[in-house]
């Protein structure tokens, strides 16, 4: 799928994929997250856990919220931060909220006991969010991750994205619209010329 | 049980109870399959009785079909089934995990509803009791089989039928025990514990052979 591609993030930096649409950005992204297997070529996270994939390190937060709409706010970010194997401290001590200190800084903390159903679309967005700061994981994977949230929102989850790039965090993201990022670099995906 | 297996198997069973009754409507469906045989075969008590183990069997086997193809198509939907295979958690104790609350769900109810749909079929107590934990031994393995059709399917719309298509072969041998020990119990030249431990036994092997089938399936469909 991809030829001649090479890069690499460093700590507490930011990549930004942009290309037209189709070109492939959401595949890098659930390449790098484990996904979708490699058939050649190699990810390598440098002072990471030996024993955990590169997936294993990052956080993914893709097109879909995986929200039950049945449970709560809360039932749902319990769940994940339960579910989710965190990182050891040595390895990146990132930022472990509590899941309702995590919805309250999101500003959807008074969602908490309503079932995910209710949440607009721009709350269950933030809902998926918080699951990237209850538990600690270096490398966040995000798709469009300004989708259907509005301009306090934005700023909001930029606050959050260049917090985790100061904790010494990495971000990929691939997205169309220019984002604040700290230490931001740009990898930009073209169609081969065919020969 | 571990943190978060047990966060697992308690969100599995909220979403089984919240979702809509989905062990209600595998009882509902259990009554409507064992009250409509006695229908069709007429009111011959003697045969009620004779075929009723398997009727009870077959009805059960049915009813753990229906629900099996949600067992991990509504995690893909939403998405959440990417995120549990990068959770950095083993996969197969994963589904080994919501197959146990599935079972819990959907099994179980169809086990404590077997004793008064066998009184529909004339069995008499001691048949009844033996159905019981027949399908009680039984049915887990039911499930572990059928996790592994409902994995190769996930990717499909309408993955249902095939499923069933594809489960029911492979649940022919759990069918076999479970109807010939129950038949052991009532009919005295061959003892009740010979089919009964085979049938323990096939359970064992499918809590083994079903999570890491399953798994595979589930990591292969990510592609």
């Amino acid at each position: 799928m991809f030829t001649g591609l090479s890069f690499s993030v460093g700590s507490g930096a930011s990549l930004q994929v942009t290309g037209a649409n189709g070109i492939g950005k959401s595949s890098l992204l659930r390449t790098i997250a484990g996904l979708v297997s490699l058939t050649e070529g190699e990810l390598t996270v440098e002072d990471g856990d030996p024993e955990l994939t590169v997936g294993e390190h990052c956080h993914y937060f893709g097109h879909q919220n995986s929200n039950k709409p049945a449970l709560t706010a809360l039932e749902n970010l319990s769940f994940w931060r339960d579910f989710t194997a965190p990182m050891s401290k040595t390895v990146f001590d990132g930022s472990a909220q509590a899941p309702l200190a995590a919805l309250e800084m999101l500003g959807i903390g008074h969602t908490a006991s309503i079932p995910a159903a209710y949440l607009s679309a721009g709350q269950g967005r933030r809902l998926a969010l918080a699951r990237l700061i209850v538990t600690p994981r270096p490398i966040w994977l995000m798709d469009e991750p300004t989708s259907a949230l509005d301009t306090t929102s934005e700023a909001h989850l930029l606050y959050l994205m260049n917090l985790h790039l100061k904790r010494g965090g990495m971000i990929i993201t691939a997205t169309h619209t220019e984002l604040a990022l700290s230490k931001k670099q740009k990898l930009h995906l073209q169609a081969a010329e065919l020969a | 049980m571990t943190g978060w297996m047990g966060s697992l198997f308690r969100r599995e069973l909220r979403l089984a109870v919240r979702v809509g009754g989905s062990g209600l409507v595998g009882v509902l469906f259990f009554l409507a399959v064992v009250t409509v045989i006695p229908f069709g075969v007429g009111p011959d008590l003697n045969l009620l009785a004779r075929i009723g183990p398997a009727v009870l069997w077959i009805g059960a086997l049915l009813a753990t079909l229906l629900g099996l193809d949600r067992l991990f198509q509504a995690d893909r939907d939403d998405g959440a089934l990417d995120l549990i295979l990068m959770s950095g958690r083993p996969t197969e104790l994963v589904v080994l995990v919501k197959c146990a609350a599935h079972w819990v769900a959907t099994g179980l109810p169809l086990v404590i509803a077997a004793p008064v749909l066998a009184i529909f079929l004339n069995l008499e107590p001691v048949a009844i009791g033996a159905v019981t934990i027949t399908l009680l031994v039984g049915t887990p393995a039911l499930t572990l089989i059928g996790a592994i059709g409902a994995s190769l399917t996930v990717t499909l719309r309408r993955g249902g039928l095939l499923l069933a298509v594809l489960v029911i072969p492979l649940a022919i041998p759990v069918l076999i025990f479970g109807v010939s020990a129950a038949d052991a119990a009532v009919n005295d030249p061959v003892p009740f514990l010979t089919p009964f431990s085979i049938l323990c036994a096939l359970t064992l092997i499918s809590a083994v052979v079903g999570p890491f089938a399953s798994a595979a399936a589930l990591r292969f469909s990510s592609d």
